[in-house]
């Protein structure tokens, strides 16, 4: 990449000095009188710049992105001489120069010429979101291709055993997804039935009783949580909700002695949540219509009957979306649990034992020396992809539904 | 309600055993309501009291003050064996055992003992002050020398004796040697600036691991950010919200975008490390793959908020400008940006928030190696950016996996720094938000 940089620079430097030619140009081809000028010197500046700067800055970026891809199938595409490239390159801004200047005119619309370039500018920052899903998608789809050649995918999928073999040569590693599912579901499911009770009644209180004063004070200390990094949760989960529990819980009962747990990490992943659930159900309560609650009163319901026949069942489907998006950020969570959970994927029931989830192993396998050929190492894409697919598909229904409902109101 | 018949003797002025329990429910319910939101609110209290009880006292760190007169056969000496730190620590040592005899501190601590009363990176530390200023060779110098980690938490009340006893890297009778060297007035505990200056330290030294690197580290990920995120998500927001058509193609990025924002942050860092690291051939660690995926993981955020902005100005506005011959890009550039600026950057801010907290994606691009380099802006070799670092939540991580009960403690002050940082941008988003919030 780095022989780019000189074009590069050259290119900006013809650019800015482009702008000042075609500004003065411009003044000179009006003489005196400068309402002759169809668009103001300016706007001609504008354009003789981005003719100069534009065309080989999109040559470097196929020719750098090309380069890339041949280099990777082992051709090389960089000539033994780069100053042919920069001949190119820079002959490329010299000519988007010399046109443009020489297009300078009266009557030149350069107002409309240089928003046409401005607008393929915004077009192509709007494509950013594209590239980047597509970006993701084929990082993930092409290794994990690549380990389904060396792995069975009905052993991956239906494997109940996760017991990578360290070596990473190894051929019997037991790369069985369904421990790791479970650990994560389960670890959504505590995190949810704690944060959607919680989140749900704060935002009712609020929106329904709470007086302006305590909702401008309880209101951005619910938000404040949403605010904190999830590596400070990892950390409260591993130096003080885990050994509480331990010590208060686990131990007496005899569940478990061991500080990270599935309940450790649910907890304070349902404390994270809270505020996701509060603050969606929250707006979409006051979107239900004043009217509706009105006429509940007005025959003679008191404010909870009221609340709990007529608001929520209207505002159901808003608050189903804003569950299901807070339960695909517990599938997506990820430091609460590599700190809060333990590393040992597991099969059971109980909450007090330590289990791990698709995330946690998804970091254990890519982190530390990794060797990109061993199937251990590519195993992480397939969890990857597999994570990103259940959260996709749970973010795509609550948007659904969100929008669907928005719309019935208003 | 419906059956009127059945309470003939109803009076409005007796509470009835069904209004009773009408009301009772209705109590109960806003006692839930009000119980949920007392909840949160003493979960972020306990959760802050926690972390703060925990990282208060890394702020503060134990040092000795002996004078040490290190002459130039000495140094020359020093520098010309193999083990040059080793070296100075010998001479470290025997002056602390000479200034504990002539003041008749020694009492009966052996040898050993006042041996790893010195950190091993006080040796270092005072190496690097005499190669940096040749003049204080043979004159008496009073160092200020960092204390072993367990004499430091034993004034922090990390290290009791209890736990001495059964310590084999301290011993009693080196407390009490620290306890005289208090009175003494040789021993102080102070603030601690060199935990935000100083890099990562190994795995037996916690009581020289600092903040440095990480800080560096993130700062650089955060300009990267800022200078990518901040204009593709603005060009992309003024697109889709002023110019686009109804399409199928801006139908797709509206999707896209709202589902952007709700990937799970550790498959932006597959992402990363499949195309920046594998693809791109970007150097692993650097600022700059941390900065590329850390904006990609912003933009949704920045987007949204721009949108909502610019959504905000009146229609008004365009057509004024519209209406005395602008274009529609001018009126854009000119008016509507202008006036949605604040917005945008409240919104910024709060993505810039985000960003510096996240972990997860880093952790995948290699942001976790040890660093004990001051990572520079720029080098020939790496380019912009390029050089190894961490960043602050990556050494939050670091520390906690490490044995060490001083580096938990270094790990939740690095927190209270991060919490910090956090608490001054939204602050200034909000402040910025209030003064320059417009209603039309």
């Amino acid at each position: 990449m780095l022989p780019l940089t000189i074009p590069f620079l050259a290119t900006i430097g013809l650019a800015t000095l482009g702008y000042f030619l075609g500004r003065s140009r411009a003044i000179s081809v009006a003489g005196r009188d400068m309402r002759v000028l169809n668009a103001l010197p300016h706007q001609h500046g504008l354009n003789t710049c981005f003719s100069t700067l534009l065309p080989p800055l999109a040559v470097m970026l196929v020719w750098a992105l090309a380069a890339r891809i041949a280099s990777r199938k082992g051709v090389m595409l960089a000539p033994e001489n780069p100053t042919l490239v920069y001949i190119i390159l820079i002959g490329l801004a010299v000519a988007g120069l010399g046109l443009s200047m020489m297009k300078i005119s009266r009557d030149f619309r350069a107002r409309n010429a240089s928003e046409r370039w401005i607008m393929g500018l915004l077009i192509f920052a709007s494509t950013v979101a594209i590239l980047t899903t597509v970006g993701i998608v084929l990082s993930m789809v092409s290794e994990t291709l690549n380990f389904f050649g060396q792995y069975d995918w009905k052993a991956f999928f239906f494997g109940t055993t996760w017991s990578p073999s360290f070596s990473g040569r190894g051929g019997d590693s037991q790369l069985g997804i369904i421990p790791l599912l479970w650990g994560t579901l389960y670890i959504s499911f505590i995190a949810l039935a704690f944060a959607v009770p919680v989140g749900l009644f704060a935002a009712i209180y609020l929106s329904e009783y709470a007086s302006p004063r305590l909702r401008s004070i309880a209101k951005p200390m619910i938000e404040i949580l949403a605010g904190i990094p999830t590596i400070v949760y990892g950390l409260f989960a591993l130096l003080t909700v885990g050994p509480l529990l331990r010590d208060v819980f686990a131990e007496p009962l005899g569940l478990g002695d061991s500080a990270s747990s599935v309940m450790t990490a649910g907890l304070v992943m349902g404390v994270m949540l809270i505020p996701f659930v509060s603050s969606l159900s929250d707006d979409i309560i006051n979107a239900v219509p004043q009217a509706m609650r009105d006429g509940s009163l007005g025959l003679g319901a008191t404010q909870s009957e009221t609340i709990r026949q007529v608001i929520v069942p209207a505002a159901l489907p808003g608050i189903v979306g804003a569950v299901l998006l807070a339960a695909s950020r517990a599938i997506g969570e990820t430091m609460i649990v590599v700190l809060g959970a333990g590393a040992a994927a597991r099969l059971s029931l109980n909450p007090f034992e330590a289990m791990t989830t698709v995330t946690a192993k998804i970091v254990s396998q890519l982190t530390g020396d990794t060797d990109f050929g061993s199937p251990e190492t590519l195993v992480a894409f397939a969890l990857g992809l597999t994570l990103f697919a259940i959260t996709l598909g749970l973010n795509v229904l609550a948007l659904y539904i969100v929008r669907k409902y928005r719309e019935q109101y208003e | 309600m419906t059956d009127l018949s059945s309470t003939p003797s109803n009076s409005l002025l007796t509470e009835d055993k069904r209004t009773k329990k009408r009301n009772a429910a209705e109590r109960r319910f806003r006692a839930f309501g009000l119980g949920a939101i007392l909840v949160s609110c003493l979960m972020l209290v306990i959760l802050l009291i926690s972390i703060v009880s925990n990282g208060a006292s890394s702020f503060k760190q134990t040092y000795m003050a002996f004078p040490v007169t290190i002459s130039q056969e000495e140094f020359d000496a020093a520098e010309g064996s193999i083990l040059k730190t080793g070296a100075y620590n010998k001479m470290l040592q025997s002056a602390l055992t000479e200034y504990l005899t002539t003041n008749d501190l020694l009492g009966d601590a052996t040898e050993d003992d006042v041996k790893n009363m010195i950190s091993g990176e006080a040796a270092a530390d005072v190496r690097r002050l005499l190669l940096a200023n040749a003049a204080v060779i043979g004159t008496e110098i009073d160092f200020n020398l960092l204390a072993n980690g367990r004499i430091d938490g034993y004034f922090k009340g990390r290290v009791t004796r209890e736990t001495a006893a059964l310590d084999t890297k301290i011993t009693g009778a080196q407390l009490d040697l620290a306890d005289r060297m208090t009175e003494d007035g040789s021993m102080v505990t102070r603030f601690n600036w060199s935990f935000f200056t100083n890099p990562d330290a190994s795995v037996q030294r916690p009581e020289a691991a600092g903040l440095g690197v990480a800080i560096l580290g993130s700062l650089y990920m955060m300009a990267v950010v800022l200078c990518l995120a901040l204009p593709i998500g603005v060009a992309a927001s003024i697109y889709l919200e002023e110019f686009a058509k109804k399409n199928w193609l801006t139908d797709v990025i509206e999707v896209n975008i709202a589902n952007l924002a709700a990937v799970p942050s550790i498959v932006y860092g597959i992402l990363g490390l499949a195309i920046f690291i594998n693809f791109a051939e970007l150097h692993q660690s650097s600022p700059l793959v941390g900065g590329l995926v850390l904006t990609l993981m912003t933009l949704p955020t920045i987007i949204i908020s721009t949108r909502a902005a610019l959504k905000s100005i009146p229609p008004s506005i365009r057509d004024a400008a519209l209406g005395v011959g602008a274009s529609k890009m001018q009126s854009v550039f000119h008016h509507v940006l202008p006036l949605a600026a604040p917005g945008i950057l409240t919104g910024t801010i709060i993505g810039l928030a985000q960003a510096l907290g996240e972990t997860a994606p880093l952790l995948l691009i290699g942001m976790v190696a040890f660093v004990k380099e001051y990572p520079a802006a720029y080098s020939p070799e790496l380019g912009l950016f390029g050089e190894a670092s961490t960043a602050l939540p990556v050494q939050i991580f670091n520390w906690t996996t490490r044995s060490d009960p001083a580096f938990v403690e270094r790990a939740s002050g690095a927190i209270i720094t991060l919490l910090v940082f956090l608490l001054m941008m939204n602050a200034l988003a909000i402040f910025l938000r209030k003064k320059f919030e417009r209603r039309w």
